[in-house]
């Protein structure tokens, strides 16, 4: 596949790109723990957004894996998640606020210059406000590159691994609309080390899919998603 | 006469299955859903009342409580990590707020094109919120009272049977003025209303 663009994002930086339909998106991890606090949003479209709920429920997942689909409020498939080193990233921990940080002590612009520590709320709010959008368009981030496991007891206690992710792990995603992709990559608000690494961003030429494309037949729900994304401009 | 220490019930109305509700429970106040008839997905949002962008957060509150279910004890968090609300009483057990609610377009994808139109939470949700300023942007992941919605180590999730039964309730005390906003979930696809949605039940209570 033919690499398009490619950006480094600094560990604890944040980030967003329009991803044309069709195109791939190649997140590969810098550094050990790395974390990308990833939202996604139909491009151009006032409201339409990544609905977590909906994605895990639909696809019967408590974590997003290949080769499942990322569906939006509307039921639209945005992307499909079409490849990954790791068979588990975060969706259900949320993204980092500046109360996560306190641990880590103060920190500031004017002490660290550029390697301050600022929360992915900080981060994802900042690019969305360079889109014309803001607080109201936070929803359930995906936290690529991060696992937190659910454990087999009457509460289905929360435990973040550490370690999860290694230098050169990475995780493909095909637009399956045009889509705006706002991304942060702070550590994960349950990881209890500040250490954050760089992602590699890299934008390739997508190749046509057909109906025995894995996506299309993870599950019919998986199916029906790519087919309401076709569906958004008749 | 003799003062009563005894909080005045404000609020008893009963929502038929499919309808919606939306009001304010005052800081300190407390807040019943009663499943009348069993297995009867309650999907409840809570937004502070005083500014509806501060509204509950169903990831920032699983993380903050370290566990996926929702009972007594767990502290409804928005978005800014403000704490809205309290369970503070739970005769079900164990409540699912990753699951979300259902809705039009995606009873297609779950479903089928059959079920396009058919009557979803979202419907409720947005015609009951319209009044409140609550559009599709302002709507967030809800909470979905008398669901079961297990998740495993392995990472699977699945929507199981109800663990509710006719009667059993859940209480929240309201840690600022809040608006509530349910759907009675009209769902007819899958076992979340026990295949016959039912009507549910909403009892309040002023802060003593």
């Amino acid at each position: 596949m033919t690499s398009l663009l490619a950006h480094e994002i600094p560990g604890g930086a944040a980030w967003s790109l329009q991803l044309r339909r069709g195109r791939v998106l190649k997140l590969t991890a810098q550094g050990a723990g790395a974390n990308c606090s990833t939202l996604l949003f139909a491009a151009g479209d006032p409201v339409d957004r990544l609905n977590v709920p909906d994605t895990l429920k639909a696809q019967m997942s408590a974590r997003v894996h290949a080769p499942m689909v990322l569906m939006s409020d509307r039921a639209a498939a945005l992307c499909s998640v079409t490849g990954s080193s790791l068979g588990w990233h975060d969706c259900l921990g949320g993204h980092s606020l500046d109360v996560h940080l306190e641990r880590f002590g103060p920190s500031s612009y004017a002490d660290d210059r550029n390697g301050w520590r600022r929360s992915a709320r900080t981060g994802l709010v900042g690019e969305l406000i360079k889109h014309g959008r803001g607080p109201a368009d936070l929803h359930a981030c995906v936290n690529f590159f991060s696992k937190v496991q659910p454990a087999d007891d009457d509460a289905a206690s929360l435990a973040f691994v550490p370690g999860h992710a290694s230098a050169g792990d990475w995780v493909t995603l095909r637009a399956e609309l045009d889509v705006l992709v706002v991304m942060s990559t702070a550590p994960h608000p349950m990881d209890d080390r500040w250490e954050p690494a760089a992602v590699l961003a890299e934008v390739l030429e997508g190749e046509p899919f057909g109906p025995d494309d894995p996506s299309v037949t993870f599950r019919a729900e998986s199916g029906r998603a790519l087919a309401a994304a076709r569906a958004v401009f008749a | 006469m003799t003062a009563v220490a005894e909080a005045r019930t404000s609020l008893d109305v009963t929502v038929a299955a499919g309808d919606g509700y939306a009001g304010v429970i005052p800081e300190g106040g407390r807040f019943r859903i009663v499943d009348l008839c069993g297995n009867q997905a309650a999907d409840t949002l809570f937004f502070d009342a005083a500014d509806i962008g501060n509204r509950y957060s169903a990831m920032d509150t699983v993380r903050e409580q370290g566990a996926v279910y929702l009972t007594t004890g767990s502290r409804l968090m928005s978005s800014r990590l403000d704490v809205l609300a309290t369970i503070s009483a739970d005769t079900c057990g164990r409540h699912d707020t990753i699951g979300g609610a259902c809705a039009q377009e995606s009873n297609v994808v779950r479903y089928g094109m059959h079920t396009r139109h058919q009557h979803a939470c979202r419907e409720t949700f947005l015609r009951y919120g319209a009044a409140w300023g609550i559009g599709a942007k302002e709507m967030t992941h809800n909470i979905n009272f008398f669901m079961n919605v297990p998740v495993t180590p392995s990472g699977g999730l699945t929507f199981e049977d109800g663990v509710s039964a006719p009667g059993k309730y859940v209480e929240v005390r309201a840690e600022r003025d809040l608006l509530v906003l349910i759907s009675n979930c009209p769902q007819l696809n899958n076992p979340c209303n026990g295949w016959n949605p039912t009507p549910l039940r909403l009892l309040g209570w002023q802060p003593v």
